[in-house]
């Protein structure tokens, strides 16, 4: 039986995860980026084309997957600020484990907030 | 008994070539990409938090955008280059940041190339209509020979 690898400072630990967790929201930002441009484009066609198209935005479904969506986005804003840190910062590799926990952190309070007023304004008496 | 020679470690001409770096292409181009997405980050979470608000959380929020919304905020040159900056700035640093992600996992130096050629591709079609649609957008349309009601159009 191949035995498990022994962790690391880095392998399986905060560094790896939240490695995993920038690349896994940026892609998701990225196609959702691709999407917004082409569906914000439908304004130079007309703005029948475009208040239909929008309207898909405005459903309870959508109103959830925007708020995972923000959710990836203010992960990915937040993680960069540390990755940047932790480039150019004297003690930043030192401090990278605390930072992280400071991003979750702020990420939950940020996304709480975000969620309880774009929910009840998406999901709220229109 | 002779001394054991040392080689000093990393001295161009003791690694064998295929070991060494540089060869032919000697450009800083991953280093200013690196530089790049650390300077397009921290303007994109300025640029893309303040649209989240603007759009998102004040007044009604998202069921105030319509047609008549974005061409609000495009009649002032101020939200068309908050609008192109982000836009830009967005597309460069995902496009990079995918490509980074190819480059991990495609291991064939065809199959890298294609899905490169593919991103790029489709990365320069995005920023090419993007811009396009910010610069010749008309935020007051005639309809049907009605001019649309909006109060940053003229009467």
């Amino acid at each position: 039986m191949p035995t498990k690898p022994a962790g690391t400072l880095y392998r399986g630990r905060e560094g790896m995860w939240s490695w995993v967790g920038h690349r896994i929201t940026g892609v998701v930002i990225f196609f959702f980026l691709l999407v917004h441009v082409l569906d914000t484009s439908l304004v130079r066609v007309s703005p029948e084309a475009y208040t239909a198209v929008i309207g898909a935005y405005k459903n309870p479904l959508m109103a959830l997957g925007e708020t995972g969506l923000v959710a990836a986005i203010v992960f990915h804003a937040f993680n960069g600020l540390r990755i940047i840190a932790v480039d150019f910062w004297k003690k930043g590799a030192k401090y990278q484990r605390q930072m992280l926990w400071v991003v979750l952190g702020l990420w939950i309070v940020t996304i709480v907030a975000f969620a309880i007023r774009h929910l009840s304004l998406a999901l709220g008496g229109h | 008994m002779t001394a054991t020679q040392i080689q000093s470690p990393r001295s161009g001409s003791t690694i064998a070539p295929k070991y060494r770096r540089g060869g032919s292409s000697r450009s800083n181009f991953e280093m200013l990409a690196w530089l790049f997405m650390r300077l397009s980050g921290v303007v994109l979470v300025v640029l893309i938090f303040g649209h989240l608000f603007v759009n998102l959380l004040v007044g009604e929020g998202i069921h105030a955008i319509d047609f008549g919304f974005v061409a609000g905020k495009w009649a002032d040159p101020f939200w068309q280059f908050w609008d192109l900056a982000m836009l830009w700035l967005a597309m460069l640093h995902g496009t990079n940041g995918v490509r980074t992600i190819i480059n991990d996992y495609a291991e064939k130096d065809s199959t890298r190339f294609w899905l490169k050629m593919v991103l790029f591709t489709a990365a320069a079609v995005i920023i090419i209509l993007g811009t396009l649609v910010i610069f010749t957008f008309n935020p007051c349309p005639v309809v049907n020979g009605v001019q649309l009601p909006g109060g940053f159009c003229p009467a």
